[in-house]
Parts: structure tokens; sequence; C-alpha cells
């Protein structure tokens, strides 16, 4: 026994180390994300490979909330932390425009599709909306419903979340004034293409609010993307807005009675940006290429259900890695012609404006 | 002081020195030392407490964009009368800006900062940075107003000018729900988008209820905390302890589960028939269910102060107001209460002030009517990173909780505030 303690002693003093030696030459990357099982899946898909690839690269993962808060608090205090980071095109948008993230000429830069496409022709179209932004997956948030609410009866459209006489029951959606308005919009009978352009009217912002107004009071608010599919499980709630992948673990994991409602899903795109003023722009700038090529981004989807964000990743989607489902028909990508994509710019513009109205509209 | 010290005998120590000298040379040692003991607190408060809420607060009244990014443009405007669009100098300097704005990639500052102004403003300054990127040669009157519609209205050159200023009361504007009109001239805010004043109303309204709750409820429990055995009033003292041990979230989550709609109190009341099943009470994601969990997660900051009090109170006075003839409730209301007034005063500035600043258990029980000032904060700072209206928001926040110190101070007294 005492030997043996002796011998751990010994190896565990080894390992440190060995620990500190290879700490002392490995350059430290900090790459930012969501945390949870959207982290797991980029650890999985991206860092464990890369760094069993070049064993001098250590990759921390950090987690936060999202937003740019911290980011742009890190740029104006000329101490930057973070080396990559995780964000929503909004975002990396915003923060392109204030100059926190360094530009990327992703011809150049980044990593052709398998069938040799440039990468600018291999992202999905629509995906591309900033320079400072590389696609990695498309998620969507989305409406599911509980399948045993109605008995026989299930909603196939936007208007019936709508519809309280024939779907009664709670809807949980997020407190925030994007995406509602636009759903209101098309459960009025306002096509896809058209949204942006009511919205961008003072009559199709009364429109939006009117309609949304028609079911307030059986809404349940949501902030935190937890909440939604524990509302419905617990039968809080018989419709709620959330991410795909969430409902997608609600779904097939958890084995909860929801399904899926794919209209007027929201179509968003995740990606990563460099912050400019990082300390390993150029390390990292190496991984970024290898991580965002077409086989890693089909890797990720082996553990999420989130559509890659290049064309020729999508043939190459197989099976969840432990579950064995078949992923393709969980993608939004699939469903993406019964979606539409935020107007980014018209949010830029009217955000705060719309904010405060609808704050306004529920203390009403 | 100098009349006596000429005209006395000067007093001397033992060594020879004036003893006025020799006992400050004695006394500033023991300064030193109170100060250097004092010291780690005080760098500690500067830095974590003082630093950011003063930096924040400049923030608020700082306007620093227009001005830095754009002086070109800064300089034209200086002369112009403001009475119609400006003339081809300005467009000159402006575009030379956007140019420079556009190579330095900081001009979505100045449109992020105007779009607080008047939404629109940002993607038409971006939208024309992008495109004056590409101008060679003037004269740029005509393609910049071809650029964006908005550069044809009067509006859009008042507002630039004004902010061309170093400092603003905008934000402090926006959060007392007024903005500027077309003209310039101060107004209130359209009926739609006034919220912060309701939500100030709101916060306070809220956390009144909550401190009258908390007196209520804890009155009772800190007196029978303080006048029960200690091998009894240690147990309770557990009970009343434990939550406040318990994680924030943890907590709120707990209530959520007892008084959601298929819950745990909803489910008593179906079983013993109080509600029929299809008419469940709504108790949570509404102002009851915040008002339930914030009371609950502040109760023991008013009966912990209030028991520390109730405690030092000895027995005899009421048993002396008893045998002078009071009878029990006169002795109580006249003798006992008004000695716990220091505690419930304690208590009650704790509990308002903690309730005011809440934000996680109103975020996730509160629904449409749970929704205070501090959530709009927390969002300014996180999501749409307007930090100068955060920093005015809480300005006025920490303005009107200083006020309403005071007037408790004025009406109470501080000195009459115990916590034990």
């Amino acid at each position: 026994m005492k030997k043996m303690l002796k011998n751990s002693v010994f190896a565990v003093a080894g390992l440190a180390i060995a620990g500190m030696a290879s700490t002392a030459k490995a350059t430290d990357l900090n790459v930012v994300s969501w945390g949870g099982a959207y982290t797991a899946s980029q650890m999985n898909a991206y860092h464990k490979p890369y760094m069993k690839l070049h064993p001098d690269i250590k990759i921390n993962s950090i987690d936060y909330s999202g937003g740019l808060a911290e980011m742009r608090a890190q740029t104006e205090a000329g101490n930057v932390t973070w080396d990559l980071l995780d964000l929503v095109l909004s975002d990396a948008i915003t923060g392109c425009d204030e100059g926190m993230f360094r530009p990327i000429n992703i011809d150049k830069e980044m990593a052709k599709g398998s069938d040799g496409s440039l990468p600018s022709k291999d992202f999905l179209e629509g995906t591309l909306l900033s320079e400072c932004f590389i696609p990695q997956i498309i998620y969507s948030t989305v409406f599911a419903y509980r399948s045993d609410a109605w008995g026989g009866k299930k909603p196939t459209k936007m208007a019936d979340v709508f519809d309280l006489k024939n779907f009664p029951g709670k809807r949980a959606l997020q407190k925030k004034a994007i995406n509602n308005l636009e759903w209101a919009l098309i459960a009025d009978g306002v096509p896809l293409a058209k949204v942006y352009d009511v919205l961008d009217t003072d009559a199709g912002k009364d429109r939006a609010f009117a309609k949304l107004a028609t079911i307030k009071d059986d809404v349940i608010w949501w902030t935190e993307g937890a909440v939604p599919p524990q509302l419905m499980a617990d039968g809080e709630a018989v419709f709620g807005t959330g991410y795909n992948g969430r409902w997608f673990s609600a779904i097939a994991q958890e084995k909860q009675p929801f399904a899926m409602l794919w209209d007027g899903q929201v179509l968003d795109i995740d990606g990563w940006a460099v912050p400019a003023k990082g300390k390993n722009v150029d390390t990292v700038m190496t991984y970024l290429k290898w991580a965002t090529d077409t086989q890693r981004l089909a890797d990720q989807a082996k553990y999420i259900s989130y559509g890659p964000a290049r064309k020729s990743s999508g043939p190459l989607v197989g099976k969840h890695a432990t579950l064995g489902i078949d992923m393709a028909p969980h993608m939004p990508t699939k469903y993406a012609d019964q979606g539409f994509l935020t107007n980014f710019s018209w949010w830029a513009d009217n955000g705060d404006e719309m904010n405060e109205r609808f704050a306004a509209w529920l203390l009403q | 002081m100098a009349d006596q010290q000429s005209g006395g005998e000067l007093v001397l120590a033992a060594d020879g020195t004036p003893l006025k000298a020799s006992l400050n040379k004695a006394m500033r040692k023991n300064r030193i030392r109170a100060l250097l003991l004092v010291t780690p607190l005080f760098l500690f408060i500067l830095f974590s407490f003082l630093l950011p809420i003063l930096s924040m607060t400049f923030r608020s009244v700082d306007n620093w964009h227009v001005g830095t990014l754009m002086p070109e443009t800064t300089a034209a405007l200086k002369n112009w009368d403001g009475k119609d669009i400006p003339d081809e100098p300005v467009f000159v300097a402006l575009v030379a800006d956007l140019q420079a704005g556009a190579k330095s990639r900081e001009i979505g500052k100045v449109g992020t900062r105007l779009n607080y102004e008047k939404s629109g403003m940002r993607s038409m300054i971006t939208g024309s940075a992008r495109k004056a990127a590409k101008l060679k040669e003037g004269p740029y009157k005509e393609k910049v107003l071809k650029m964006n519609k908005r550069w044809k209205e009067l509006e859009t050159w008042t507002v630039i000018k004004r902010n061309t200023a170093p400092y603003t009361i905008g934000y402090y504007l926006n959060a007392l729900d007024m903005k500027y009109d077309k003209g310039g001239e101060i107004v209130m805010q359209a009926e739609n988008r006034q919220i912060y004043g309701k939500l100030f109303l709101r916060t306070f309204a809220i956390s009144l209820t909550i401190t009258l709750i908390c007196v209520m409820l804890a009155y009772p429990i800190s007196y029978l905390l303080a006048t029960l055995p200690l091998r009894y009033s240690n147990l309770l003292m557990i009970f009343v302890l434990l939550p406040f041990w318990t994680s924030l979230l943890v907590r709120t989550t707990a209530w959520i589960a007892m008084l959601q709609s298929q819950g745990v109190l909803n489910d008593l009341f179906v079983f013993f028939g109080l509600v029929s099943d299809d008419n469940r009470l709504q108790l949570i994601h509404n102002l009851t269910g915040t008002i339930i969990a914030m009371t609950h997660i502040l109760l023991p900051f008013m009966v912990l102060p209030l028991y520390s009090v109730m405690k030092t109170i000895p027995p005899s006075y009421m048993r002396a107001a008893l045998s002078l003839g009071a009878n029990p409730t006169v002795a109580f209301i006249r003798v006992y209460v008004p000695q716990t007034l220091s505690g419930i005063g304690a208590g009650s500035i704790l509990v308002f002030i903690l309730s005011i600043g809440y934000y996680i258990t109103p975020a996730l029980v509160g629904g449409t009517g749970g929704t205070l000032i501090s959530n709009q904060i927390a969002y300014h700072m996180q999501s749409s990173l307007n930090w100068g209206l955060a920093g005015a928001l809480g300005a006025l926040l920490l303005l009107s909780v200083l006020a309403l110190y005071m007037l408790y101070n004025k009406i109470v007294g501080i000195d009459n505030m115990r916590l034990g």
C-alpha cells in the first residue's frame, strides 16, 4: 500500500512537471462560446481533434451568455484576452461596425470547399453578411407544441399559434420584440417576403402589435432559453418558441411529447469572429481555417442538430454520435423554404425604438 | 488659541520638548496606523465601487463620437444656420470624414450613437461610408444626397449638429421619456414609447409593497425568536437562515415549481376542491409571483435586524407596563413597538434598497408584470450596448434612492437605525 502510494505520488509529480513543461511551450487559445451541449459539440468536432494534430496548441474553452458587452469592455480597456468568439450574426455586424473584429478576406484566408469551390460560393447564400464573420451553423428560432394538447388536431401554420379558439392554452414566447413582430404579421396574412416591407411602415408596426395583443393574455414571456421546453414539459404551455437544438434534445433525448411547427421558423446564423486586438491573431486564423472546412462543419452536426453553413458539408451530415438518429431531417436547413432570415440591418436601425415600444406595450 | 499660547507658559515634556509637539508626535503614529488599517478597504471601495460608478455616470453625458470621429464635419457645421440643407463645403467635409471613418473602421460608432437619437441614422451613416469610400471627386452634395434619402431631411442635420457637442443630455432625456422634436425642442416621447418613468414608479411601488409585507411577516417571527428559550429559538433561527444560505436561483426555481398552474400549490387547491381543475390560479409569471418570490428571498434581511433589536429589550419593561395598569395591547403598542422601531427601520432600508436593484428573480418569474427598471438597465448593458442610457438610468436610480434615504433620515432619523 505504502509503495503504491509512493509510486502514485511520483506519477502525479511527473505528470505535473510534464504538464508544466507543455504549458510553458504551448500557445493558449481562448475560445469563447455558448457553453452546454453546444460547446461540447465544438469540443468534439473541432477543439480536441485540433489539439491532437497540434500538440503545441492548447485551446481553452470559455463560456459566455452572448452579447458584446464583455468584448467591448475588453477592447476599450486595451486588454483583449479572447482569441476567438462564437457569436450570432447580428452581434458580428455591430461589432464589425465598431471595429472590434478583424475583417477576413474569406476567399484568401479560409479553406476551399471539399469540391474545390471558393469559400464565398460554398457558404450558403445570405450568410456572408459581415466581412468579420465566418458562418458555422444555421439554427432557427421556431415553434414547438405539445402533440397531446388538442386531441387529434395539429397546428400546421403560424396563424394557428394565434388561433385561441381551435388551439387554446398558454404560449411561451421570448420577451423581445424581434421575431414576435414578424410572426404576428405572418399570422395576419403577410407573405414571408413582404414582412419587413410591412414592418417598415407605421401602419405595419401598429398591425403587428395589434395582432400580438390578441394573444397577450395567454402568453408566458421567457428570457432564458432553457425555460420554454421546461414550461411545455410541465404542461404550463402548449406552444413555445425556442432554438431548434433545444427542441431536438427535448424530443429525441428526453422523449417529450412535443412536435415541431417549422412554418415561420426564423433562420439565424451563428459563427466566428476574431477580436481585432487579440494576442494570437495568426495562430487563431490557422485554427479557424481548419475548423471551418467542409469536414469539420459536417462533424459538428453529429453532436447537435444545427445545420452546417457550407453547402459542401450538407451531404456529409451523418447520424447522431450517441443516439444513432439520422440527423438530416432535424436540420432547420431542410425546412428553409418555410422560414425566413431576420433582416438585421432593419433591426439595427429600429431595434432601440421597437424595444421601447415593446416594453411599453407589455406594461399596458 | 494663539492668544493663549503666546500669553501662557509653554508646558514642557520630560525630555524638554514642548508637550504639544510631543503629543502630536505620539498622535501622528496612531493616525498613520489608523490610516494604514483603513487603506486596503478604502482602495478596494475606490477601485471596485466609486470609480466604476463615476465612469458609468460620466458615460451618461459623454458625447465624444461625432466630434472625434467626424472632426471636419464638426468644424464645417459650426457656422451652419440650421435653416436649410447645408452647402457643398459641409459635404466635402462629410465625405472626407466618412472615408476616413470607413478606413479606420470606426464610423459605425457614429452611426450607433446617432441612431439613439433617430432610428435609421445607423444604416444611413454606415451605408454612406461604404459608398463614400468609392467617391473620387466632387461636387459631392448631389452624390451624397442620392446615397440615402435621409440626407435630404433637415432633421438629420439638426441631429448631427446637436451631437457635435462633447457632452449631451440626450441619454437623460431618453431615461425620462423625453426627446428632441424635429425643431430641436425638448418634448415628451410618443405615448407608445414612454416606458422608463412607468418602470421607475412600478419599481418603487413593488419594492415598497415587498418591504411592508416583509415587516408584517418578520415581526411575529422575530418576536417568537427573541422570546423563546434558546434551544427552540436556535432551531427556528436555522429555518430562517437555511433559505438565506441557499442559492438565489435555486429558490426562484423552487417557487416556479410550487406556484405554476400545474404546480404543488394548485394541485392542493384542486385536491381540496378550492378551485376547479380547468380554472387553476395563475400565481407565477405575473406580479403576484414576483412579489411572493422576492418577499421570500428578502425576508431574512428583515428578520435578522428585528431579532437582534428585540433580543436586547428586557422583558421587565412589558411587565412594568402591565403592572402599571396598561392592558396587553396598549402595553405592546406603546411600550414594546417603539423600542423595535430602530430594527424596523434598519430592516426596511435593507429590504427596500435590495429589492430596487433586483433583476434575476423578476426576469425569471415576472412575466409581463414583473419587469423592473433594473431589467432595462441590464438590457442596455448587455444586449443593446447603449451604455450611455444604462448609465443615465443607473444614475437616476441612485439619485432617487439617495433622495428617499434623506427623506427617511429626516422623518425617522438615521441615528435611530440599529442592526443589533
